[in-house]
């Protein structure tokens, strides 16, 4: 089983099933998990991050619906190969509402342009991209 | 009838001239984790003791397993497991005796999984509950509760007093209780971050009165507070809205907690003045004290 460990807070206002989407997406995105690691069992983890079962259930659900996740039946729950299903002009168009808002609160905060520029590119490294070859940005229908 | 394996239908009990509970309808969905969430006096622990038929109801009714509960047939209750709250378990008899006596009296109590699950807690047959510790003693009640192979448990704000590792460990026992298909638990905590981990359906009791039964989800999704910003001196929100749980002024800022209403609410900040308004979705704690704390601002009540 891969790498896997994340943890939960249950004081926090995010729920707890939104807070394991976003840990799996998350270490998804920094290469931490891989097409075709398998995820923890949802008693496994219930046990391991002491919540209720369900709850790591529709979590699961969650992630299987957005694509991140696939399951097997009897073998578990996978990391799918990432598929994109929005066309290149749209993910963009995303990326550039998200750049949007969070330029905006770092001029709010105070920061330098080369502060941001030097967050930016720490914070790069952290992730793991598509290198551009075959099957990215491939367009849906 | 409700094929529910916990109903409270318009429970209300009195003592003397208080009314402790006002008539309290709640459906326990079967295989859910239900937790009765209110201050101290909220008529908590009057709800669990009708449950079991320990207390009779002034009025309506408490049913389990579609029996009432002050009738349950002996089968029906040895279906039930209830741990009280003070973990009270006879102090001068052996573990290993209680467990002997515990077979005796219910047909399937699985003694073999209580020693192990004992042995496992480092806790000895040989032991006497009056020289364990408080956790000790939740832990070894709890395995003589579940040894029964319930239907359905009740437990009485079981990690009160309890240290945070051996509530952690009280925790991992309660899910692993969960795991088990169509088990149906009902509990009461004053740990709103327990609660959170293990529940999936949560009741707010305020003074004897229910004012939230729902999946804790939706709960949270429906209930935001709402920061109206204004110019100057924050006004006072107009009581009678609907869905305002509490409201509280800081200055030039107007805090509204609204359950379903959020929009109305929204726009009713605007028009009276508000400069900016902000949503702040809620966490299990904020959103209890908003219920259960709102006496002194309570513009919903």
């Amino acid at each position: 089983m891969a790498q896997f460990s994340f943890r939960v807070d249950p004081s926090s206002a995010e729920p707890l099933f939104a807070q394991i989407v976003s840990g799996v997406k998350h270490a998804v995105a920094t290469g931490r998990l891989a097409p075709g690691d398998r995820l923890p069992s949802v008693r496994e983890l219930a046990r391991e991050l002491v919540i209720n079962p369900n709850t790591i259930a529709k979590a699961y659900e969650a992630l299987e619906a957005e694509g991140i996740t696939l399951s097997r039946h009897g073998a578990g729950t996978f990391i799918a190969e990432r598929r994109a299903v929005l066309s290149g002009d749209e993910q963009r168009r995303r990326i550039r509402e998200a750049l949007t808002a969070l330029l905006t609160d770092a001029v709010h905060l105070g920061l330098r342009e080369s502060d941001v520029r030097r967050e930016f590119d720490a914070a790069l490294h952290r992730f793991r991209f598509d290198t551009g070859g075959d099957d990215t940005g491939k367009r849906k229908g | 009838m409700s094929d529910a394996p916990i109903v409270f239908d318009r429970l209300t009990r009195y003592f003397g001239s208080r009314c402790v509970l006002d008539t309290l309808s709640i459906e326990v969905p079967r295989g859910s984790v239900f937790a009765l969430l209110g201050r101290n006096g909220a008529g908590k622990t009057t709800a669990i003791r009708c449950l079991l038929g320990l207390l009779e109801p002034t009025r309506g009714s408490a049913r389990v397993l579609g029996h009432d509960a002050r009738h349950l047939p002996p089968d029906i209750r040895a279906r039930i497991a209830y741990v009280a709250e003070d973990h009270r378990m006879v102090p001068s008899m052996r573990l290993g005796a209680i467990v002997d006596l515990q077979a005796a009296s219910f047909p399937a109590f699985d003694a073999h999984a209580c020693r192990g699950r004992l042995n496992q807690l480092g806790l000895s047959e040989k032991a006497k509950p009056k020289n364990l510790s408080r956790g000790q003693r939740a832990q070894a009640s709890l395995a003589l509760a579940l040894a029964t192979t319930p239907e359905v448990v009740v437990l009485d704000d079981p990690a009160l007093g309890l240290d945070a590792v051996v509530r952690r460990e009280f925790l991992e026992t309660v899910i692993e209780l969960i795991q088990h298909e169509g088990r149906t638990v009902f509990l009461t905590s004053h740990l709103l971050g327990d609660v959170e981990r293990v529940a999936d359906h949560v009741a707010i009791l305020v003074n004897g009165v229910l004012r939230v039964a729902a999946p804790l989800d939706e709960v949270r999704r429906r209930v935001v507070r709402l920061h109206g910003f204004f110019p100057g001196e924050a006004p006072e929100f107009p009581g009678g809205m609907p869905g305002v749980v509490r409201s509280v002024r800081r200055r030039n800022e107007l805090l509204v907690t609204v359950a379903n209403e959020a929009t109305a609410a929204g726009e009713r900040l605007r028009a009276m003045g508000a400069t900016l308004v902000e949503e702040e979705t809620l966490g299990l704690e904020d959103l209890f004290i908003d219920y259960t704390g709102g006496t002194a601002q309570g513009a919903g009540e």
